[in-house]
C-alpha cells in the first residue's frame, strides 16, 4: 500500500507529469496520421525482409530509406515485435497498408521509445541550476522545465499526430548535452555520434560539438584572461574523441563501405534534385525571400513591366509545388544555401572559440548553430524547428532574456507547424494543446522572473497576439471567401511569412545577446 | 487570482481529452436497423425540426415512437431543435424527414462531438471551476488540483463523448451543479431555477430532488416559518412552478397531451430493469428472476418503499440539520439510493451519482476516488460494447493518477481523514478493541481494486462458456453493486453521525 503510494503519489511530480503526457499520447492514437506512417511502415519491410546489401536500393515504394544506418539498424530492431502483432506489414510491395494492429503497434512504438527523452528530460532538469528555487512547487524551475520539454507541443503533434520518432532522437541530444554538463565529455561525443547516425539532419549542430570539445576538453586549461594556454593541449582527449567518432562511424557505415556501397548511401542521405523550399515553404529567410519575389512579379505585371507569357506558371501555385523558379530576384542555388549558413554559422563558432563560457555557451552556440541552418538551409522542413527549441528550453529556465527570446521562438515555430494538421478533426486539437502549452509557457516563466522587467516589450506582444487572427482568418474565414479557389496558397504563405518575421526576429535576438555577454572570466571579476 | 493561468491550463487540458476521446467510435456506429443512442440524439433532431411541436411525443406517420421515440423532457427537444438549426444551415442532409435515417458520415459525427462539447463548455465546466473557486479553506494548488480530478473524471467523458449518450449528460448535470452551487451560497432562487432546468433537460435529476427539497425546506424552518422562512419558502415554490411552466408552455394546451408526455417521461410499463444494470434488482435475479415471478404492479410498489426506506433517515436528518456539507453528502446518498434500489434504471444513472462524488473529492479524497473507479468500472460492458477500451483505461489511469498525486490519497485512510472518527467513538462505547476500521477499509479497497482489474482483464482476453453468454458482465454487475451497497452504508454512517461531531467540535471550543 506504502508502496503504491510513493510510486504514484507524494512528491513524485516528475514520474506523475511524465505518465500523464504519455497517457495523453496514448490517446492520440486514433488522430489522422501522415505519409510519414506509410515511410516508416515501408523501412520496417525493407529491413525485415530483404538483406542488408538490399536496404539503399530498394526502391519498390516511392518511400526509399533515406536515413543514415544505425536508423534503419533500429527498424530492423523494432520489425522483430512488429512480427508480433502483424506479419503483413513486414510486406515490401504491401503499400500503403494500415491495419489496425499496424497502427498500434507504430504508434506504441514512438510512445515506448519516447522513454529515452524521458529519461533525458530527467537528467536535464538534474544540471539545471536555474534560478534559486522557489517556494512552490509550481514555481521551481525544474518543475517548468521538464514541463516544457516532456509536455512539448512541437514534439506531440509531430510525433504522436504526424508520426515520426523525434521523441527519442531529442532524446538523445539532450542526454548529449546532459552529459557535456555533467563534464562526462567523452560520453557525450559517444552520444552524439551514435545520433548522427541515427539521422544526419543533426549535421547542423555538428559544428558547435567539434569546436566545444575541441576548446573546452582537449585544451585543459585557459588563461586567466579566458584566451586560450596552447601549451595545455591533451593528445590523449583528442586521440580519445577521435577514436570514439572513428568506432561508431565505422559501426554504422562499415558494412557499406566493405559492400561497397557507400556513395549509393550517400546519394540516398542527401538528396539535392529536391526544391529550396518545402511544399508548405519552412518559415525561414527563403520564404521571406521567396515571398518578396512574388511581391515584385505581381507589382512588375501590375506596372507592365514584366512579361506575362515569360512567367513559370507554376510560380502563381507555389506551395503547392516543389520546384519553383524565381521570377525577378535570381534563383538559388544548393551552393548558395550552403555559403550562407556557413556564413551565418561562423560568427557563433569564433565565439564559442574566443569566448568559453562552459556549457552554457556551448548550449547557446549549439541553438544558433540550429537555427541559422533552418534559417539559410535547403529545402529545410518545418519540423526542423524543433532541433532549436529543445535545446532552447534549457537555456529559458536560466534567465529572463533567454526566456523571452524563447517565447517567441516556441511560440511562433510551434504555430508553424499548425499547416502539418489539415484535418478538421483535429483542428480542435491542435489549437487546445498550442493554447495549452503556450499559455502555460508564457505564464510560467512570466511567474518565475516576475521580478526582472517584463519578457515582452510592447511591439513583441502585438506580434504573438496577432497570431490569433491570422489563425482565425486562415483556418475560420478564409475557407469561406471567394479567394478559396483561385489563391489557395495565401494562408500557407500568410502563416510562413510571419512566422519567418518571428524566428528572424529570435534568431537575431539570440545573436546579439550571444555576441554581446562578457566573456566568463569577467563576470567573475565583476 | 495569480495562479489563474494553472486554471485555465487544467480546462484545457480538460477540453483535450474530451476531444481526443471523441474521435474513437460511437454507439451503434454502423449497426443498423436500430443503430444506437448517436441516432437517437440525430432522430430528435429530425423530429423537432421538421414537425409541429405538438407531435413531437405522439407516434404517427412521421414520427414512428417505436424508433427513437423523443422520452425526455421539454428541455432536451428544444436543445435538439437547436442543434436541428444549426445542422440545416451546415448540410440540410442531416436531418431530412424520413430519409435521414442511419444517417453517418465523418463530416456529422464531427458535428455531433462539436456540439457535446460546446454544451459541455458552456454549462458544466463553467460550473466546475466555479465550484472550485468557491472552495473554502484551502489553497489556491488544491482547488485547481480538484478542478483537474472533476474535470478528468473518466465516467462522465466516457459516455458523453465516446459512447454517445442520447441526451447530454454535461448539461444536465451542469444544471445540477449550477443548482447546488446556488443553494450552497445562499443564492436559493437561482440555485432553485437551474435545478428546476436541469429536471426539465432530463427527469433522471429526481433522483436529486429530494436532498434539494429537503434542504431548502430546512432553510426555511431555520428562518422560522411565521416569517422570513414562509417569505423564502413561497418565493421558491414560485420560481419553481413559473419555470415549469415556462418549459411546459407548449404542451399545456390540451390535458391529453400534457399526459402524453408525462407517459413518454415515466415509461412505468418498462420492466424492473433493462440490460445488466449493477443495482439490487438486477443482481438479485442471478438468483431469482423477480421480473418473471412477480407481477407488475407489486414490482413498483417493492422498488418504491426500497428506495424510499433507504433514503428517508438522510433526508430527516437534512431537513433537521441543513447544512452545504450534509446536502452534498446526501445527494450521494440520495442518488444512490435511487440507482440501487429504484424502478427500470440504466446503467449511465450512475453519472447521476458520481458528480456529487465529486463535489465530495475534498472532503474524503480516499474514498470518492475508490467510488469513482467502481463507478467507471461498472459501466465496462457498455464501453466494451462500444469498442471504448483503450480510451477507457487511459482515461481511468490518468483519473487515478491525477486524484493520486493531488490528494495522496493513500495518507488519508485515518479513521478522522475517512469522517468515520464519530462514528468509531460512539461503536467504542460498546465494543472497545473497536480500531481496525481504517485497516479494514484499506484492504476492503485493495481487494475491490484487484477484483475490478482482474475482472477487466477477464472480459477482455477471454471468451465467456457457451451456456453463459453473458457471465463476464453479470460478474461485473454483481461485484460493482456490492461495491455500492458497501458505499451507500458509508455514506449513511457519514450523515447520520455528522453532525455530532460538529457539535462535539462545538463544544471543544
Amino acid at each position: 500500500m506504502a508502496a503504491v503510494g510513493v510510486a504514484t503519489g507524494g512528491g513524485n511530480w516528475f514520474s506523475a507529469l511524465a505518465l500523464g503526457v504519455t497517457l495523453l499520447k496514448c490517446l492520440l492514437i486514433p488522430t489522422y496520421h501522415s505519409t510519414d506512417f506509410e515511410v516508416h511502415r515501408n523501412w520496417l519491410a525493407i529491413t525485415h525482409s530483404l538483406p542488408v546489401s538490399q536496404w539503399y536500393y530498394e526502391a519498390t515504394s516511392e518511400w526509399t530509406l533515406d536515413y543514415p544506418p544505425f536508423f534503419a539498424w533500429f527498424e530492423y530492431a523494432l520489425s522483430h515485435v512488429a512480427k508480433y502483432f502483424d506479419q503483413e506489414m513486414l510486406n515490401v510491395r504491401n503499400l500503403n497498408y494500415c491495419s489496425s494492429r499496424t497502427l498500434l503497434f507504430q504508434r506504441f512504438s514512438v510512445i515506448f521509445t519516447d522513454t529515452l527523452f524521458v529519461y533525458a528530460v530527467h537528467e536535464c532538469c538534474k544540471c539545471i541550476d536555474g534560478k534559486k528555487a522557489g517556494r512552490e512547487l509550481t514555481e521551481k524551475p525544474k518543475f517548468i522545465l521538464s514541463v516544457l520539454l516532456l509536455w512539448n507541443f512541437g514534439l506531440l503533434i509531430v510525433d504522436h499526430i504526424h508520426f515520426q520518432y523525434n521523441g527519442f532522437l531529442s532524446g538523445l541530444m539532450l542526454l548529449s548535452i546532459a552529459r557535456l554538463f555533467q563534464k562526462r565529455h567523452t560520453e557525450g561525443a559517444f552520444l552524439f555520434a551514435v545520433l548522427l547516425h541515427f539521422k544526419h539532419i543533426y549535421l547542423y549542430v555538428a559544428p558547435a560539438y567539434g569546436v566545444y570539445l575541441l576548446r573546452s576538453y582537449c585544451f585543459t586549461a585557459n588563461k586567466p584572461d579566458g584566451s586560450i594556454r596552447w601549451n595545455s593541449f591533451s593528445f590523449l582527449r583528442l586521440i580519445s574523441l577521435g577514436l570514439i567518432v572513428f568506432l561508431v562511424s565505422a559501426l554504422s557505415l562499415g558494412p557499406f563501405l566493405a559492400l561497397n556501397q557507400l556513395p549509393q548511401v550517400f546519394s540516398r542521405l542527401f538528396p539535392f534534385k529536391r526544391g529550396l523550399c518545402h511544399a508548405y515553404w519552412a518559415p525561414n529567410f527563403w520564404a521571406l525571400y521567396s515571398a518578396l519575389d512574388k511581391v515584385l512579379s505581381i507589382i512588375g505585371l501590375e506596372l507592365k513591366l514584366l512579361d506575362p507569357s515569360k512567367i513559370p506558371k507554376a510560380s502563381m501555385t507555389s506551395g503547392l509545388v516543389q520546384q519553383f523558379q524565381h521570377t525577378v530576384l535570381p534563383s538559388v542555388t544548393p551552393l548558395a544555401t550552403l555559403i550562407c549558413t556557413l556564413i551565418a554559422i561562423l560568427p557563433s563558432i569564433f565565439c564559442l572559440w574566443f569566448k568559453p563560457q562552459g556549457p552554457r555557451g556551448f548550449l547557446r552556440c549549439l541553438i544558433l548553430c540550429a537555427l541559422s541552418s533552418f534559417m539559410f538551409g535547403w529545402h529545410v522542413h518545418e519540423k526542423a524547428i524543433l532541433l532549436a527549441v529543445l535545446p532552447m528550453s534549457l537555456l529559458s529556465v536560466g534567465k529572463a532574456g533567454d526566456a523571452s527570446i524563447f517565447l517567441i521562438l516556441t511560440t511562433t515555430g510551434h504555430y508553424s507547424l499548425f499547416p502539418l494538421l489539415f484535418t478538421a478533426p483535429e483542428l480542435p486539437i491542435k489549437i487546445l494543446l498550442m493554447l495549452l502549452f503556450t499559455i502555460y509557457s508564457i505564464s510560467s516563466l512570466k511567474t518565475l522572473f516576475r521580478k526582472e522587467k517584463p519578457l515582452f516589450n510592447w511591439m513583441e506582444t502585438f506580434y504573438l497576439l496577432g497570431l490569433g487572427p491570422l489563425e482565425v482568418f486562415c483556418e475560420f474565414v478564409f475557407p469561406f471567401t471567394s479567394w478559396k479557389l483561385k489563391y489557395p496558397f495565401i494562408p500557407l504563405l500568410l502563416t510562413s511569412v510571419y512566422c519567418a518575421v518571428g524566428i528572424i526576429y529570435a534568431w537575431f535576438k539570440l545573436y546579439v545577446s550571444v555576441l554581446t555577454d562578457p566573456p566568463v572570466g569577467k563576470t567573475k571579476k565583476q | 487570482m495569480e495562479k489563474c493561468y494553472l486554471m485555465t491550463v487544467v480546462v484545457l487540458l480538460g477540453l483535450t481529452v474530451r476531444w481526443t476521446v471523441s474521435l474513437n467510435s460511437y454507439s451503434g456506429a454502423g449497426k443498423p436497423p436500430m443503430f444506437g443512442d448517436y441516432e437517437a440524439q440525430r432522430h430528435w433532431q429530425e423530429i423537432t425540426i421538421n414537425l409541429p411541436i405538438k407531435q413531437w411525443y405522439f407516434n404517427g406517420s412521421d414520427n414512428n415512437l417505436q424508433y427513437w421515440g423523443l422520452d425526455y423532457p421539454p428541455l432536451t427537444a428544444y436543445h435538439s431543435l437547436l442543434c436541428a438549426y444549426v445542422a440545416k444551415f451546415i448540410n440540410p442532409d442531416w436531418i431530412a424527414l424520413h430519409t435521414s435515417r442511419g444517417y453517418e458520415s465523418q463530416a456529422h459525427k464531427l458535428f455531433m462531438r462539436a456540439t457535446v462539447l460546446i454544451a459541455d463548455l458552456l454549462i458544466y465546466i463553467p460550473a466546475v471551476v466555479l465550484y472550485c473557486c468557491c472552495l473554502k479553506e484551502i489553497s489556491t494548488k488544491k482547488k485547481i488540483a480538484n478542478a483537474l480530478c472533476i474535470l478528468l473524471y473518466p465516467g462522465l467523458i466516457l459516455i458523453d463523448y465516446g459512447h454517445f449518450q442520447n441526451i447530454y449528460n454535461s448539461v444536465s448535470l451542469g444544471f445540477a451543479l449550477w443548482g447546488v452551487l446556488g443553494v450552497s451560497y445562499d443564492w436559493d432562487l437561482l440555485g432553485s431555477l437551474a435545478f428546476c432546468l436541469a429536471i426539465n433537460y432530463k427527469q433522471m435529476e429526481l433522483y436529486h430532488s429530494l436532498p434539494f427539497f429537503c434542504f431548502l425546506l430546512g432553510k426555511c424552518f431555520k428562518k422560522g416559518l411565521r416569517g422570513k422562512g414562509f417569505v423564502l419558502l413561497i418565493k421558491l415554490a414560485c420560481t419553481v412552478v413559473a419555470s415549469f411552466i415556462l418549459c411546459w408552455l407548449p404542451f399545456f394546451t390540451e390535458r391529453e397531451e400534457t399526459l402524453q408526455v408525462l407517459r413518454r417521461l415515466f415509461p412505468v410499463d418498462r420492466g424492473l430493469f433493462e440490460d445488466k444494470v449493477a443495482n439490487i434488482w438486477c443482481t438479485f435475479s442471478v438468483f431469482l428472476k423477480i421480473r418473471d415471478i412477480l407481477p407488475h404492479h407489486i414490482q413498483i410498489m417493492i422498488s418504491f418503499c426500497f428506495t424510499f426506506l433507504s433514503l428517508l433517515p438522510a433526508c430527516i436528518k437534512l431537513t433537521l440539520h441543513p447544512s452545504p456539507k450534509g446536502f452534498k453528502f446526501t445527494l450521494v446518498s440520495c442518488a444512490l439510493s435511487f440507482f440501487l434500489f429504484s424502478f427500470q434504471v440504466h446503467e449511465k444513472s450512475i453519472l447521476l451519482v458520481s458528480l456529487p462524488v465529486c463535489l465530495v473529492l475534498r472532503e474524503i479524497p480516499f474514498m470518492s476516488t475508490w467510488f469513482l473507479l467502481v463507478s467507471t468500472f461498472s459501466m465496462l460492458p457498455l464501453l466494451l460494447k462500444d469498442e471504448l477500451l483503450m480510451p477507457s483505461v487511459v482515461t481511468v489511469t490518468a483519473f487515478f493518477i491525477a486524484c493520486a498525486t493531488s490528494f495522496s490519497i493513500f495518507e488519508k485512510t485515518s479513521e478522522e481523514e475517512l469522517q468515520l472518527k464519530s462514528f468509531s467513538i460512539s461503536v467504542r462505547k460498546y465494543f472497545p478493541c473497536f480500531t481496525f476500521l481504517p485497516r479494514i477499509i484499506q484492504h476492503l479497497f485493495l481487494i475491490s481494486v484487484i477484483t475490478m482489474v482482474l475482472l477487466t482483464l477477464m472480459t477482455i482476453t477471454l471468451d465467456p462458456p457457451q451456456k453463459l453468454p453473458d457471465l463476464f458482465s453479470v460478474l461485473v454487475c454483481f461485484v460493482s453493486c456490492l461495491n455500492f451497497l458497501f458505499f451507500l452504508v458509508y455514506f449513511n454512517i457519514i450523515i447520520m453521525w455528522d453532525s455530532k461531531n460538529g457539535r462535539n467540535q462545538k463544544k471543544i471550543n
